[in-house]
């Protein structure tokens, strides 16, 4: 099943650096395909290349989009890493 | 031929260089049945590249901490890319490339996509790339790596060495560093000096076009002089000289456990300079007590983002439960000029050195410097730190930095948190305006301690990365004599006590004259602390400081010298 959500990124460094690197780690868990879509462009969530090179920030919208058998699951997880998770970091600083 | 010298040592022996070249790949199609054939030999390289990369990792983690082994974990990360694989084959199946023009193509396109972004870090994430692209063609094209390469022990040629070229180097194997680039106070001499490896750099570009295939060479890190195949009688001096040079170095092993003093007893504190957590074993073993200078930069540096408190709470935490009642001076945040964070996003400016730097830029960002103010304060309460400004050049800067300082405390105490309240607070002495107005800042402060390497190049006007003019930056300039002088006597008048964290503290020519002088702390690199002891034990402070006032009367840094080494 092909799921899809609108996640809106609220951390300081946006979707590069270390979190880049743990969102990618984390969609890397799931069997399921996973994209993320902004502006046009489509990237595998699993390539820390791919997700990089959106340069995804702060209070940009994404779509992520998972296709296969733990695509709900996945969806939850990340979309909970990125609005919970990554901004959290920032407190610690 | 001559360059700077910037690590003291001679070594005799062979050279090994290492260069930047581009490698020539061809891109003749092949044929359709040796396809499969190069991608075996890509997943081999690929498998081979992961193994040499976690055993790097490891080493570096060991070798110089966690934090600066983070830098191959990313290049792990780049090769367990789900799109580089299939990319590589790709251009293997589709365009008919061999492996190793794959590998290129691939990566010289993703590498030049993130050159081209805006964003420093993504930029920087270019570089890692083409790192792992070089990598895996070295690999796939069979030219060896240095670090595999040194089976015997050598002299490291390079255009100039980075914090991870020296990672990947065995370093027991090597007798000496000789670089085209640099300046006494860049990477490879800082690195050189806290290995305890001789090392000359700035040699210019007639370094990398000498053919050194089989010539025996001379290094001599003292004066800065390199021979290629030097005629016998060099030769016999150098091994004279080398063999005098390992009989000092066992004499200077007595020093290790004495107490720093002169003739008559009176005991002088030798500290050391450190960056990183692995600078203070080599402090310690010389029988250094204390820290003069902790540069906490390099916390910062090499990261894609600040430190947070936590993270440098633990690191002074650490240095201060490992030196006991050893003192330790915590100097502040010092980015700029010379050093910058690519995540701060600083504009790059004309005059770097003159510009938006330590305090300057501390002052106007509370969000980075109070997180570093407030680390030290709660790890003071663990050893016996003290905090010092850099980079102090008026009294309202002084002020405003002590009200900044206030602040935190105040928070401190409405959390409840502990820390010694009687902490000492001092600051860096390296701008000639700080100096004439020593008597003012003395006042508000617990110490001075001289940065002879920033208050050089602010008096005498020479940019000290800069290696045409280096002769110029010298500590025996009468100027900046009078300077050290001055900041001494002023310090002493307002009853605090006077350091020195410059190179200069450890030259052995200049110990004299500082001993004269009267100062009370003399902080330098590690492998300069042995030498500075036994020198010490020639002295007493009464005659040095007749000889201290014979120098102040010299007219040039030539005569200073000349008469230095006379009486030394």
């Amino acid at each position: 099943m092909a799921e899809e959500k609108k996640v809106i990124i609220k951390n300081k460094t946006g979707l590069h650096a270390r979190p880049a690197a743990q969102f990618v780690q984390k969609a890397g868990k799931f069997d399921s395909k996973i994209e993320i879509v902004f502006e046009e462009k489509k990237v595998n969530a699993k390539s820390i290349m791919g997700v990089m090179s959106l340069g995804v920030g702060k209070g940009n919208e994404i779509l992520l989009r998972a296709d296969g058998e733990d695509a709900e699951e996945a969806l939850k997880e990340l979309e909970e890493f990125i609005t919970v998770e990554m901004p959290k970091e920032d407190e610690e600083e | 031929m001559k360059g700077i010298a910037a690590s003291p040592g001679i070594a005799i022996g062979k050279a090994l260089v290492k260069r930047e070249k581009d490698i020539k790949i061809s891109k003749d199609k092949i044929s359709e049945d040796k396809i499969n054939d190069e991608i075996e030999k890509l997943h081999t390289a690929l498998k081979k590249a992961k193994s040499e990369l976690k055993t790097i990792r490891d080493n570096t983690a060991e070798k110089m901490g966690e934090e600066k082994a983070e830098i191959f974990d990313a290049h792990l990360m780049i090769l367990d890319d789900p799109e580089l694989i299939p990319a590589f084959e790709n251009k293997i199946k589709e365009d008919k490339l061999s492996s190793s023009a794959a590998v290129k193509e691939v990566i010289d396109q993703y590498a030049s996509m993130f050159a081209a972004m805006e964003d420093e870090y993504l930029k920087e994430r270019g570089t890692d790339i083409k790192d792992v692209g070089k990598r895996i063609i070295k690999i796939l094209l069979g030219r060896e790596d240095i670090a595999e390469k040194l089976d015997e022990e050598v002299i490291i040629i390079a255009e100039d060495l980075t914090p991870s070229d020296t990672a990947q180097l065995d370093t027991s194997k090597v007798l000496a560093f000789l670089t085209r680039d640099g300046s006494r106070t860049s990477h490879t001499a800082i690195m050189a000096r806290s290995l305890g490896i001789p090392a000359v750099v700035g040699l210019g570009d007639k370094l990398m076009n000498k053919n050194v295939d089989d010539a025996v060479l001379i290094v001599d890190g003292n004066s800065g002089n390199v021979y290629f195949d030097p005629d016998e009688a060099t030769m016999k001096k150098y091994e004279q000289k080398l063999a005098d040079y390992e009989a000092e170095q066992e004499r200077l092993a007595a020093y290790k456990d004495k107490k720093a003093k002169t003739k008559d007893g009176e005991e002088v504190e030798i500290a050391g300079n450190m960056g990183n957590f692995a600078d203070l074993d080599p402090v310690l073993e010389r029988g250094g007590e204390g820290i003069g200078l902790f540069r906490t930069e390099f916390l910062y540096m090499d990261r894609d983002e600040m430190p947070s408190e936590e993270e440098q709470f633990e690191v002074y935490r650490k240095v201060a439960e490992k030196m006991g009642d050893y003192p330790v001076v915590i100097r502040t945040l010092d980015i700029g000029g010379d050093k910058e964070l690519p995540y701060l996003d600083l504009p790059h400016e004309m005059n770097p050195f003159l510009g938006y730097r330590a305090v300057r830029m501390c002052l106007d960002r509370p969000d980075i410097f109070k997180p570093q103010l407030r680390a030290i304060l709660r790890a003071s309460k663990y050893g016996n730190l003290k905090m010092m400004f850099p980079m102090i050049s008026s009294l309202e800067e002084l002020n405003k930095v002590k009200n900044m300082l206030n602040e935190v405390k105040s928070e401190l105490n409405n959390e409840k948190i502990e820390y010694n309240k009687d902490i000492e607070v001092g600051i860096m002495i390296e701008i000639p305006a700080a100096v004439m107005i020593a008597d003012l800042l003395a006042k508000e402060v617990d110490f001075f301690s001289i940065g002879t390497n920033d208050l050089i190049q602010y008096t005498v006007a020479v940019d000290r990365t800069n290696e045409k003019i280096a002769e110029m930056h010298t500590p025996y300039h009468p100027a900046v004599l009078r300077l050290i002088k001055k900041t001494i006597d002023e310090g002493h008048k307002a009853g605090i006590w006077v350091g020195m964290c410059g190179e200069a503290a450890g030259d052995e020519l200049l110990l004299p004259f500082l001993l004269g002088a009267g100062l009370d702390e003399f902080s330098m690199s590690a492998v300069s602390i042995l030498k500075i002891k036994e020198l010490l034990e020639k002295w007493t402070r009464k005659e040095a400081e007749k000889e201290m006032e014979s120098i102040l009367k010299l007219k040039t840094a030539a005569e200073v010298k000349e008469y230095l080494e006379k009486i030394n």
